[in-house]
């Protein structure tokens, strides 16, 4: 029974993590139509800056400032100079300018950083468990990262529904022509908005640093799972991102988790870890095939 | 953009610099084993033969993305399992033991090919008969989603392999030719690609090409005129899943190998990418985009280990700077001369 809490658990963390990537993602192509296949290489950069500048000054404040920067920084010149360009075009051209970005990107952070991944460790304060029910024990750090992807949901939804920016973003999301005709400055808002996307795909690979290894290449893995909770939960849709995150995050862990333990007991063992580890690989894919089928605009579409 | 397809690439419209230029492409193609092996540079063949691979498995693909407007994000799914078939098929065939206690196995290049285009063909119908209900970026992830249950499906396969993938000693047999040798497989290749070119110009060309023109454009407008798209829609999204499943097998012989990589989505990706890079919705473009993938990427390599560092910035400036990628950009610079 603690096993199954403690994989919700993990589920949970995962879950958090790639709302904090879908939220940006599923905004940006909300609001101004782009497949920004680039996404993942801002959360590579968080990662990167923060644990660069752990190593450099041992303060995990300055870490922190310096991964939320670093993204939001490039991601709002990555919208200045390329993506501003690609508004009006098609979508493939997008994909073939984010994908060059990624390859430029990854490429740089070998350059600067080596192909070794880093290794950042858990600041110490973190460092250790907590006994959350008797049997339960479950690392700090990672009930920290669940908090604070709840508090950014939190936040968005607040920002989202209850303020000026909001209601310009949600506007956006569903009217775009009209809400230019009306005499807002779009593209100040839509360099916010990348802006505010980059941040928190910092904040994610920061936070990820010290859970999973720093190298080049992470954003791109993330990258697709990210795609699968944003068209999951609905397109420019922020609830359908955290629901759709969520949901991808436990079925995920829960199936990596026990798929193989319930094969072994009609298989031999070799053969259910190997089937069990690809059926529950397949899991999220198979939950989107069905999600789309049955509700072919998500589970919360935006532009209804 | 799809206007242009139908003006430039109908069959009847055929100008005479046009004609040239294909027939110096195709002499071109037919005389560079030799010009490389004059030249003592023999390694350029097998780099030739890969292109030619690329380019079908490419121009496949642009029939459902370029002339059809059904962008796939899952078509390493049929690159891969027409790979696969030949690697199943041969391993049957060394075995002597039947496929699923069926089929026995092959190494005879005209089983194995038309079996990969028939397998892709099914993947096609089933992938395409569920995803085309969709459309947009919904359709985009989903053929991802079947892509990648594939992909892990035979990462988990221990028995092909796995992740490692299998070896193919040799490669497939084809009228006791020797295909081992490289300038004979160039032409097995050449002579593929011709005709995949050929039957898809044919296609673009016919009353189905133009109905997929149409539904591209505008598919309200189609169905109102009493067409149901989805047939049309599905049809050239199965043909495009068999010229993939081809190009995969042939794959499968160039390499003598396959594995999931075959199916990932980094290649899906590359296919893409050769398709936009040479001109969507043209015909010789992905050809162009295959080569000028396939050869910049050998060069870079050669050339420095940050060789992503440079295609990055070029792959950039195509998109920012030509409309219409490679294809667009030779016929602007008076190359083509059929276009605009």
């Amino acid at each position: 029974m603690t096993l199954v809490l403690e994989q919700l658990l993990n589920g949970l963390q995962f879950g958090v993590m790639l709302f904090l990537l879908a939220a940006g993602l599923t905004l940006i192509f909300g609001i101004m139509g782009v497949i920004n296949l680039a996404h993942g290489s801002l959360y590579m950069v968080g990662a990167y800056a923060a644990a660069f500048a752990a190593a450099q000054t041992g303060s995990v404040i300055i870490a922190i400032i310096a991964g939320l920067a670093a993204a939001a920084i490039v991601g709002m010149a990555m919208e200045l100079f390329v993506l501003r360009r690609l508004y009006a075009r098609d979508h493939l051209d997008q994909v073939l300018a984010t994908f060059a970005l990624i390859l430029i990107f990854n490429q740089s952070v070998t350059l600067l950083f080596g192909r070794q991944p880093l290794f950042v460790s858990v600041p110490p304060a973190l460092n250790g468990s907590i006994e959350l029910l008797p049997g339960l024990t479950y690392p700090i750090y990672r009930l920290i990262i669940i908090a604070v992807g709840l508090a950014v949901a939190l936040g968005l939804y607040l920002l989202i529904n209850r303020t000026r920016i909001g209601m310009l973003v949600r506007a956006g999301a569903t009217h775009r022509e009209m809400v230019r005709a009306l005499g807002v400055d779009i593209r100040l808002l839509y360099t916010a908005v990348f802006g505010l996307g980059a941040l928190l795909a910092g904040l994610a690979g920061l936070m990820a640093g010290p859970i999973l290894a720093v190298q080049v290449g992470m954003g791109e893995q993330i990258l697709i799972m990210t795609f699968v909770v944003v068209v999951i939960g609905g397109v420019g849709s922020i609830r359908g991102a955290f629901f759709g995150a969520l949901l991808v995050g436990l079925v995920d862990t829960v199936l990596r988790a026990f798929l193989p333990g319930l094969l072994r007991q009609v298989m031999t063992g070799s053969e259910a870890d190997a089937l069990g580890a690809g059926l529950a690989s397949m899991g999220i894919y198979m939950l989107m095939a069905v999600v789309l089928l049955v509700r072919p605009k998500g589970l919360f579409p935006a532009n209804v | 953009m799809s206007e242009d397809a139908i003006t430039h690439t109908g069959p009847n419209t055929p100008s005479a610099s046009r004609a040239l230029m294909l027939l110096a492409l195709a002499l071109c193609l037919v005389a560079l084993p030799f010009l490389v092996q004059a030249l003592g540079q023999p390694a350029l063949v097998p780099l030739a033969t890969r292109v030619l691979i690329y380019a079908i498995a490419a121009a496949s693909l642009n029939l459902a993305l370029g002339f059809g407007g059904m962008v796939s994000f899952g078509h390493a799914a049929f690159f891969g399992v027409g790979g696969y078939v030949v690697g199943i098929l041969y391993r049957n065939y060394v075995d002597d033991s039947l496929f699923l206690g069926l089929i026995p196995g092959t190494s005879q290049l005209l089983i194995t090919l038309p079996a990969a285009i028939l397998v892709g063909g099914l993947l096609a119908l089933l992938i395409g008969a569920l995803s085309l209900r969709t459309s947009g970026v919904q359709f985009i992830m989903i053929t991802l989603a079947f892509a990648q249950m594939l992909f892990f499906l035979f990462v988990s396969l221990k028995a092909y392999g796995g992740d490692d993938g299998m070896t193919i000693r040799r490669r497939n047999e084809l009228f006791g030719l020797n295909t081992r040798d490289d300038i004979t497989f160039y032409f097995i290749c050449l002579a593929i690609a011709a005709l995949v070119f050929l039957a898809l110009w044919r296609i673009v060309g016919s009353r189905f090409g133009m109905v997929l023109a149409g539904i591209h454009q505008n598919e309200r407008r189609m169905a109102a005129i009493g067409i149901a798209p989805y047939r049309y829609k599905l049809a050239a999204f199965v043909i495009s899943g068999m010229g993939t499943g081809l190009a995969g097998a042939l794959m499968a012989n160039y390499l003598r190998f396959v594995s999931p990589d075959m199916l990932h989505w980094t290649k899906s990706g590359e296919l893409m990418i050769m398709v936009i890079l040479g001109g969507v919705g043209t015909l010789l473009g992905p050809l162009f985009g295959a080569a000028a993938l396939v050869i910049l990427e050998t060069v870079l390599t050669s050339w420095t280990e940050h060789w992503q560092l440079i295609l990055g910035p070029i792959l950039l400036l195509v998109v920012l700077f030509t409309q219409g990628g490679l294809n667009g950009l030779f016929s602007r610079l008076g190359l083509g001369r059929s276009e605009r």
